[in-house]
């Protein structure tokens, strides 16, 4: 009993935890495995190849998705990360002003309203340009994408841009700098992780958008994750599995390279 | 670009002014480009739902613009097709109650899991408390079809849970756990469960452990510790995660028609079925600005109780 009794512990928390833990990852983990099985059954391990990746590589439908997703995440991402930087130096600097409440709300909007909600919304009214312009483009997904990434490209931004010290752009101003120069040679530079943040952020949320996707899309327009929630409609090879297996490592990777950065800066 | 200029030393007067009108327009500005990729794709096309519901479907789907109470009407009551006679939408009923249900159950099985989890967290020494977070938060960036898909593959009648069942003998054959509300459930709790972690871990940090020390000092037991003093500081975590766990479970749409396999909707399998094959515009807007008060009223409770306290998020 020397040492059992640890004052924060509480009993039986450790265990729910490491089932937690536990069952957070299996299913992944599980998911990544059998994207390697040589058999055509999901469930029934057949032996290791690269069988199923390659039979994605190949899929034409799945390249066309991929290649309209990375298209629809980076100009959504080009555009949210420029709108949110923008309004987030009109709301950190000066006084507060009136009006600020209903920016704050517009900009959180998407977050407190249910996807399914906005969807619906957004097919509405895009099935009403469609029939006025004729114009059946990506530009419907793009803007979607991008209003929906603006908060979150915002966060990141805002927080950064509160915790910067005003006196370096005072300076420059003294020094008889152009309201632009400072701008782009003092402020962006200290900035700058804030905005690669927010546009990391904001790539994997579109990039893993699917309720969305799946009302603004005209036919034919299928992004990664659209055509994914198609394919489980038909019989499932592990070919999903293996693009799956893909889509999880760039987030992975984003997420971890996005928490290490912050981590050092702190 | 910025207003700097504004803030630079006091000026005169007369000059402050003008800065002060140049800063305004600076401002308006800046914000223009934001303010209008969300009025033009987020909150000017809630209006338009708003307007859909009360006007008349159109045959092959799509309105006719002609005022019409029906989209609300029908969302408790439905005309019978053959003898007109009205009766309460019984369909539509169980499906908001699935709905309630689930969310229900999911946000307090997220809560019993997430609580123990935020708290191991927290108690954590500070180094590691980080790598710990990091677990958490990948899966909750993980695509959550993907998840979706990861959990159906787990509880298919050849997945793992039914073989393991099968292997210790407890069953000899597989219980038909996907398209089931079990399913919906596990795969809510599962895809949420990070949203619940969050919040609590973030009220959990600023626990003051010596609190716990002194009710010790003075004979607490465990669960007097966990009633009286852990909770009661972690309560706006709690229920700042509580409704971050609901408002999304209220309006899913991905779990429930992957899990559910078309037959177990939910609220938001409702509302796309009316665009969809039920061509029933207004009722499907009508059904969506339900859904959207019941979250704003959540939101307004969270808001109430949680007063001016901070909301971790992700």
């Amino acid at each position: 009993m020397a040492k059992a009794f640890d004052l924060r512990k509480q009993t039986g928390f450790t265990p729910v935890a490491m089932l937690c833990f536990a069952l957070l990852y299996m299913p992944i983990i599980l998911l990544v495995v059998y994207s390697f099985n040589a058999g055509s059954a999901i469930s029934d391990w057949q032996g290791f190849s690269f069988r199923w990746y390659e039979a994605a590589w190949q899929n034409e439908q799945v390249k066309e998705a991929t290649v309209r997703s990375l298209i629809v995440a980076g100009a959504a991402t080009l555009i949210a990360t420029t709108a949110a930087t923008l309004a987030a130096l009109a709301t950190t600097r000066g006084k507060p002003f009136k009006g600020q409440t209903a920016v704050f709300a517009l900009i959180n909007q998407p977050l407190m309203v249910p996807e399914i909600v906005t969807a619906v919304a957004l097919l509405v009214v895009f099935a009403l340009v469609k029939v006025q312009t004729g114009y059946t483009g990506l530009g419907y997904l793009i803007l979607a994408h991008s209003a929906f990434c603006i908060p979150f490209a915002f966060m990141p931004i805002r927080a950064r841009l509160q915790g910067m010290d005003l006196t370096l752009e005072q300076a420059a101003a003294d020094l008889y700098a152009t309201p632009w120069q400072a701008f782009r040679f003092v402020t962006l530079p200290l900035l700058w992780p804030g905005v690669l943040a927010g546009a990391m952020l904001a790539f994997v949320i579109s990039l893993d958008d699917v309720v969305i996707t799946e009302f603004v899309k005209t036919a034919g327009q299928d992004t990664l994750p659209t055509y994914m929630l198609g394919q489980l409609r038909r019989t499932v090879t592990p070919e999903i599995n293996a693009i799956s297996t893909a889509l999880l490592a760039i987030s992975v990777l984003l997420v971890v390279f996005f928490f290490l950065a912050n981590r050092r800066k702190t | 670009m910025t207003d700097v200029s504004a803030e630079a030393s006091p000026e005169p007067r007369s000059k402050a002014a003008s800065l002060d009108r140049h800063a305004v327009r600076n401002r308006a500005l800046l914000l223009t480009p934001a303010m209008l990729v969300l009025i033009c794709a987020a909150s000017g096309p809630l209006i338009f739902v708003v307007i859909y519901s009360f006007l008349t479907a159109g045959d092959y789907g799509g309105v006719i613009w002609q005022f019409s109470l029906d989209g609300w009407t029908s969302v408790f009551i439905e005309r019978d097709i053959f003898d007109g006679t009205l009766s309460i939408a019984d369909a539509h009923l169980s499906i908001f109650w699935r709905s309630v249900k689930l969310s229900l159950l999911t946000t307090l099985l997220a809560f019993i899991f997430g609580f123990p989890t935020a708290y191991f967290i927290a108690t954590r020494p500070r180094k590691q408390r980080d790598i710990w977070m990091l677990l958490i938060i990948i899966p909750f960036w993980t695509n959550l079809l993907i998840r979706t898909f990861a959990i159906m593959e787990v509880i298919r009648n050849e997945g793992v849970v039914n073989s393991a069942l099968m292997a210790i003998g407890i069953i000899d054959q597989p219980i038909q756990l996907l398209f089931t509300d079990f399913a919906i459930l596990t795969g809510m709790v599962y895809v949420y469960l990070p949203l619940m972690v969050l919040p609590v871990y973030a009220s959990m940090e600023r626990l003051d452990f010596s609190l716990i020390e002194a009710a010790y000092d003075l004979y607490a037991t465990r669960w007097q510790v966990l009633r009286r003093i852990i909770i009661p500081v972690v309560k706006p975590g709690i229920i700042a995660g509580s409704i971050l766990v609901f408002v999304p479970s209220l309006g899913a749409y991905v779990t429930p028609r992957v899990l559910g396999g078309g037959t177990k909707l939910m609220l938001g399998n409702l509302i796309e079925l009316q665009f969809g094959q039920g061509r029933n515009w207004p009722l499907g807007a009508a059904l969506s600005i339900t859904l959207l008060a019941i979250v704003m009223v959540a939101l307004i409770i969270y808001v109430r109780k949680a007063g001016k306290e901070d909301v971790g998020h992700g």
